[in-house]
């Protein structure tokens, strides 16, 4: 069960698009969706398998999405004496590389930073970070535009030297990066957390003292994991950057934060299909929801839909039915075929 | 033989508190010393000072000639220093394999220059099934084979007791310190556990024992050590500490539980 049901989703959402035809609406959803559950799944590697919270993970998604934007829009600005940097457009692939570096080396200084300051500390580090990050997009207006938004930010087109090139303009060709590069974290994210690596990060999270005694270096394993989850939120922001098209900074408000964390918690976090349950099912609560009612409204019922969840199932949605399983074939109490525990990897 | 740890003039004061005054001692290889003396006598937090834990007020600890002062945790396991703590200590979640596998840490490391990446492009498999023999091996050795699959926070005390000793042994320590290792084992559990002790000095592991079952020291120590009010005050083989005039004192100052103690320090030991 454990790799077959990814596997099984994956396989659908490859053929989704088949089955919708091309409704531009659906896949919008599916595609901003999408982004949200990679955003989401890099963060479940911070909660999920160390405990700490980062609560100002946007911030490494709008630096993935600036950077990614002004790499491949070029820029010109002055950063005092006299001294000008003007960097000529580059192609929006490049971008995307240097989103996931500059987002990845972002999370080596707030994970070396705060790998000392855990807990309540470690939020307050990262939504403070989130919060200068933020007033320095606004604020730089030269490199930024500020609140007037980077504008025509090009598409990325996927390619080698001498193949030629293929843009993705359609939203089709986009579902299908997206869907490619969420499939690549999860990987990603599944072999880090089978590793001794993995190991070293449940150690760490289920008894500090004791992992330290086996020689664990909390340090270099929370910093290493704060790293390649702020390259994933980087490479989703770098994304949604080339997607929309426009970026401004809103991009960094606390309510998407807010989302993913929700879609982290109700999915159940610390498991690997965890993110992506509770991604699909918040990121396209808002397409049933829009035809029917306010956007005000729709918070409530996030709220409320969120809340009946963790009230069913106090530890999220795939360790809820995993459970569930479990119980039923323990009630069964007959010798069970299958060779798998039900527990979710 | 040579000293392989060397505790020079250690002092720990908590705030007002002094836990620990002026210990000195030395711990020879190979051998099996037991470190006692009733609650409160500094024993857990000289354990401390020796894993990196907590940073001495005062003096040093040296293990295989290298100064420990500055060394965290993790740093001084990799020299071969490890230890099992007082409080029964297990990663709770994880399945008694699982657990050993963590503490197989350091063994991963060895094996490539580069396991993060051998993890992503899945190539650790070889050293992955090296780790799980190894793993298994253990729990063999502590008798915890039966119990590999089950969660370790659901085993009773004892058994969690002896995961924090296979999780000690993974980390393939020169020495070993073991805090109270038999409390929660019935006097069958700890005639075994005897035998373990005596099998780990057996494979060359120098033994460092707190322990307040006075038969079980006194039959397995060479060598005691008595801590009262974070002093020295009696060092000896058993038969010298059983009959010494200041650590009856010591354990006869105490309530009821240690005059019981102090009884059983005179006491033969048990077969
Ligand atoms: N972290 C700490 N902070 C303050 N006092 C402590 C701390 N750890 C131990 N102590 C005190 O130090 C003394 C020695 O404690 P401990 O080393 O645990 O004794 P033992 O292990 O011999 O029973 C006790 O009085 C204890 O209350
Ligand atoms: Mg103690």
């Amino acid at each position: 069960m454990s790799r077959l049901l990814p596997l099984a989703l994956l396989t659908s959402l490859v053929a989704l698009p088949l089955a919708l035809g091309s409704n531009p609406y659906l896949l919008n959803a599916l595609i901003t969706t999408g982004i949200l559950t990679i955003a989401a799944m890099s963060l479940n590697l911070l909660l999920g398998f160390t405990g700490q919270l980062s609560l100002g993970h946007i911030a490494f998604f709008g630096i993935g999405a600036y950077v990614s934007a002004l790499t491949s829009l070029g820029f010109d600005v002055e950063i005092g004496f006299g001294t000008r940097i003007v960097h000529e457009p580059w192609p929006a692939a490049v971008g995307f590389l240097l989103a996931i570096l500059a987002a990845g080396a972002c999370g080596y200084l707030i994970g070396r930073l705060s790998f000392r300051v855990r807990g309540a500390y470690f939020v307050i580090v990262t939504v403070s970070f989130a919060e200068v990050v933020r007033l320095v997009a606004l604020n730089w207006v030269e490199l930024t535009q500020g609140p007037l938004a980077l504008t025509n930010i090009p598409v990325i087109a996927l390619g080698a030297p001498g193949l030629g090139s293929w843009t993705l303009k359609t939203k089709l060709q986009n579902y299908y990066l997206v869907l490619a590069v969420g499939t690549l974290c999860y990987v990603i994210i599944a072999r880090l957390v089978g590793s001794r690596f993995g190991r070293a990060m449940r150690g760490l999270k289920e008894n500090e003292s004791l992992a330290l005694s086996v020689g664990i270096n909390a340090a270099r394993t929370l910093t290493v994991a704060t790293v390649i989850s702020a390259a994933m939120a980087g490479a989703a922001g770098s994304l949604y950057a080339h997607y929309l098209r426009i970026i401004d900074p809103d991009v960094f408000q606390f309510a998407t934060t807010v989302t993913i964390v929700i879609m982290v918690v109700a999915g159940g976090k610390g498991t690997l299909m965890g993110p992506v349950v509770g991604g699909l099912i918040f990121g396209l609560l808002p397409v049933v929801l829009r035809p029917v009612m306010a956007p005000e409204a729709q918070w409530m019922i996030y709220g409320i839909v969120l809340i009946a969840i963790l009230f069913v199932m106090p530890k999220g949605i795939v360790p809820g039915i995993a459970g569930l399983f479990a119980r039923l074939r323990a009630a069964r109490a007959v010798p069970v075929l299958e060779a798998s525990p039900a527990v979710p990897r | 033989m040579s000293a392989i740890l060397s505790v020079e003039q250690v002092g720990v004061r908590f705030g007002g508190l002094v836990a620990i005054a002026d210990l000195h001692f030395d711990v020879r290889e190979g051998e099996i010393v037991s470190l006692i003396g009733p609650n409160g006598a500094g024993k857990t937090t000289a354990f401390n000072v020796m894993t990196g834990f907590l940073k001495p007020s005062q003096g040093e600890v040296r293990f295989r000639g290298t100064g420990l002062t500055d060394l965290q945790p993790h740093e001084i396991t990799r020299l071969g220093l490890a230890r099992t703590f007082q409080r029964t200590s297990v990663f709770p979640d994880d399945t008694v394999f699982d657990n050993v596998m963590i503490g197989l840490h350091r063994q991963g490391a060895q094996s490539r220059r580069a396991p993060l990446l051998d993890a992503l492009i899945g190539r650790a498999g070889a050293s992955e099934r090296r780790l799980r023999a190894r793993a298994e091996a253990l729990l063999d050795w502590v008798g915890l084979s039966e119990r590999a699959g089950e969660k370790a926070g659901a085993l009773a005390y004892g058994e969690q007791r002896l995961v924090g000793v296979a999780l000690a042994l993974a980390t393939e320590p020169a020495m070993l310190l073991l805090d109270e290792p038999v409390s929660g084992m019935n006097a069958s559990e700890t005639q075994v556990f005897v035998s373990l002790i005596r099998q780990i000095r057996e494979r060359g592991i120098t033994v460092l024992l707190v322990e307040h079952d006075m038969p079980m020291v006194m039959e397995v120590s060479d060598r005691i050590l008595v801590l009262n009010y974070g002093r020295l005050i009696a060092e000896g083989p058993p038969d010298r500490i059983r009959s010494d005039p200041a650590v009856i004192e010591a354990y006869l100052g105490q309530g009821k539980a240690a005059r019981q103690a102090a009884a059983e320090v005179q006491e033969p030991a048990h077969a």
